[in-house]
């Protein structure tokens, strides 16, 4: 037990921050360990490939309309934004140019990734969280079932496996929502719009968004199960557990976003 | 003497600053139906989720069979919990799942399986509760609650463990339907030749269904006897929990 003896007012903001860190590695080591045991559990039989398939539909099938009206907005939007920007300069000829790449090498996975995490992190944490505090998890393991094995590892694969799919067509959308706009109200020519837009994006572009994307879908669901299965007790536990899951999810998006741009750019 | 069906030794478990179970010795014997009452936060759930493994004891001895099963991890837990049935106090039937694979859920662990032979095990099992082929393709969340612990009861039985536990089986129905699940508990028990350990503050329940009851209190057994002896134990702790008396050495 930590002494109850005062604290020189000196140090005092040292012994915050140093049980600010101890806290945050604790948390790190258990989040760690559980993705640990989920992999682990994933590599031996029995293997669920129906509550698999099951996932793929929740998070990514039923995820499509959400997905595609902001991808939609987004890429008219950005088309709107360069055209206007770009007019001060007469550079509006780079509206395609900046859509495409806007759109497939940032806003593409981080607006998928934010949208879904929204959807199904949430939706991870509250229907874990009710079967922990209902005893269903327990009841799980005296059925000699094994919980990561059943609820945790399709969901994690499911998601890693989705959002990159959900990517592609999330930057198909948008690219579409920017050609439409610039076409339509802006007047200029499909033809030569989309010449514009294949010149500018490379495979490259595509393969560093799908890797986003992954690994995106990875911190969704990992922060949708790990608050959910450690979610406290009663309903204000399982709310708590589905509101860190979805804060969680959307910093580790934005951070690890952030990250894979500096590492492929830097 | 036949030898004990599952045996406690100076079981302890400590959360936090709160020492829940302090010693708790607690013997069984086989097809013997055991009660064991206590106050709520008496310790009487983490007993009961120590021997099935959910909880690990800091301390203590808890045999099944003769086998230790304290450290016992993984496949071997496994093994151990074969033998085991438990029906939860909110019957935690998975809501995500008909009746009938939440019935026949110790058997096939969840996957894909036989539907056909799936649903006739699960329509035996439903039998034995009192409960009809027309609920196996219903949700959980769509049975009252008096169905859902039967439907519970008989998820618990249907790979006729050896060993069943009930947490608090009459918490939360009405006197008539406790009584049914009494019954029932009664019943299995006798038919199925099963032991059975119970956790309870419900009197009536656990003089209907044990043979003998266990008194919980501070993490440590304080009194057992059998289950006639329950009002007349001499005992000053058990006479004021069973008289529901709110002065006396409980405070």
């Amino acid at each position: 037990m930590p002494s109850s003896e005062p604290v020189p007012l000196i140090i005092a903001p040292f012994v915050a921050i140093g049980r600010a860190v101890v806290h945050l590695l604790a948390v790190v080591g258990r989040v760690a360990m559980f993705t640990f045991r989920t992999v682990r559990s994933a590599l031996t039989p029995p293997y669920y490939p129906g509550r698999f398939f099951e996932q793929m539909m929740h998070i990514g099938w039923f995820s499509l309309p959400v997905v595609g009206l902001t991808a939609v907005f987004t890429g008219a939007a950005l088309a709107q934004q360069i055209f206007t920007a770009g007019s001060r300069f007469s550079a509006t000829s780079t509206v395609p140019a900046v859509v495409v790449i806007g759109m497939v090498r940032e806003l593409g996975p981080v607006l998928v990734g934010l949208m879904v995490a929204g959807r199904v992190s949430s939706a991870m944490a509250a229907e874990i969280g009710t079967m922990r505090v209902t005893e269903q998890l327990d009841a799980l393991t005296t059925l000699r079932t094994d919980s990561y094995r059943y609820l945790i590892a399709p969901r994690l694969f499911a998601a890693v496996m989705a959002l990159p799919l959900m990517v592609l067509v999330a930057n198909a959308i948008g690219i579409f929502g920017g050609w439409l706009l610039a076409v339509e109200k802006l007047r200029f020519n499909s033809a030569s719009y989309l010449a514009v837009t294949r010149r500018f994006v490379s495979v490259d572009d595509f393969k560093m968004a799908l890797v986003k994307a992954g690994v995106f879908g990875f911190f969704i669901a990992l922060m949708g199960c790990y608050h959910g299965f450690n979610a406290g007790g009663g309903a204000a536990g399982v709310g708590n557990a589905t509101r860190n899951a979805v804060v969680s999810a959307f910093i580790l998006i934005l951070a690890s976003n952030f990250l894979i741009t500096a590492m492929v750019f830097g | 003497m036949a030898e004990n069906k599952i045996a406690l030794e100076g079981i302890s478990k400590r959360f936090g600053a709160m020492q829940v179970l302090d010693g708790v010795n607690l013997a069984i014997e086989p097809g013997e139906s055991l009660a064991v009452i206590g106050q709520s936060g008496s310790g009487k759930s983490v007993t009961l989720k120590c021997i099935l493994g959910l909880i690990r004891p800091d301390a203590g001895s808890i045999r099944v069979d003769g086998e230790e099963i304290v450290g016992l991890r993984g496949r071997a837990l496994d093994r151990v919990r074969a033998k085991f049935g438990m029906l939860f106090q909110g019957s935690a039937l998975f809501d995500s799942l008909p009746v009938w694979r939440n019935v026949t859920f110790a058997l096939t662990h969840g996957q894909q399986s036989d539907a056909k032979e799936m649903r006739r095990i699960a329509e035996e099992n439903l039998e034995r509760v009192g409960l009809d082929a027309r609920i196996l393709n219903l949700r959980p969340s769509e049975l009252s609650g008096g169905m859902q612990k039967r439907v519970a009861l008989a998820r618990a039985i249907a790979p006729r463990p050896e060993i069943i536990f009930f947490d608090e089986p009459t918490t939360g129905l009405d006197p008539i339907r406790a009584d049914v699940i009494n019954d029932l508990i009664v019943s299995l028990v006798d038919d199925l030749g099963v032991t059975a350990l119970t956790i309870t503050h419900d009197m009536a329940s656990a003089r209907k269904i044990a043979h003998r009851v266990a008194m919980l209190y501070r993490g440590r057994i304080v009194w057992s006897g059998p289950r006639d002896r329950l009002y007349d134990s001499g005992n000053p702790y058990v006479d004021q929990f069973v008289q529901g008396r709110a002065e006396g050495p409980i405070q």
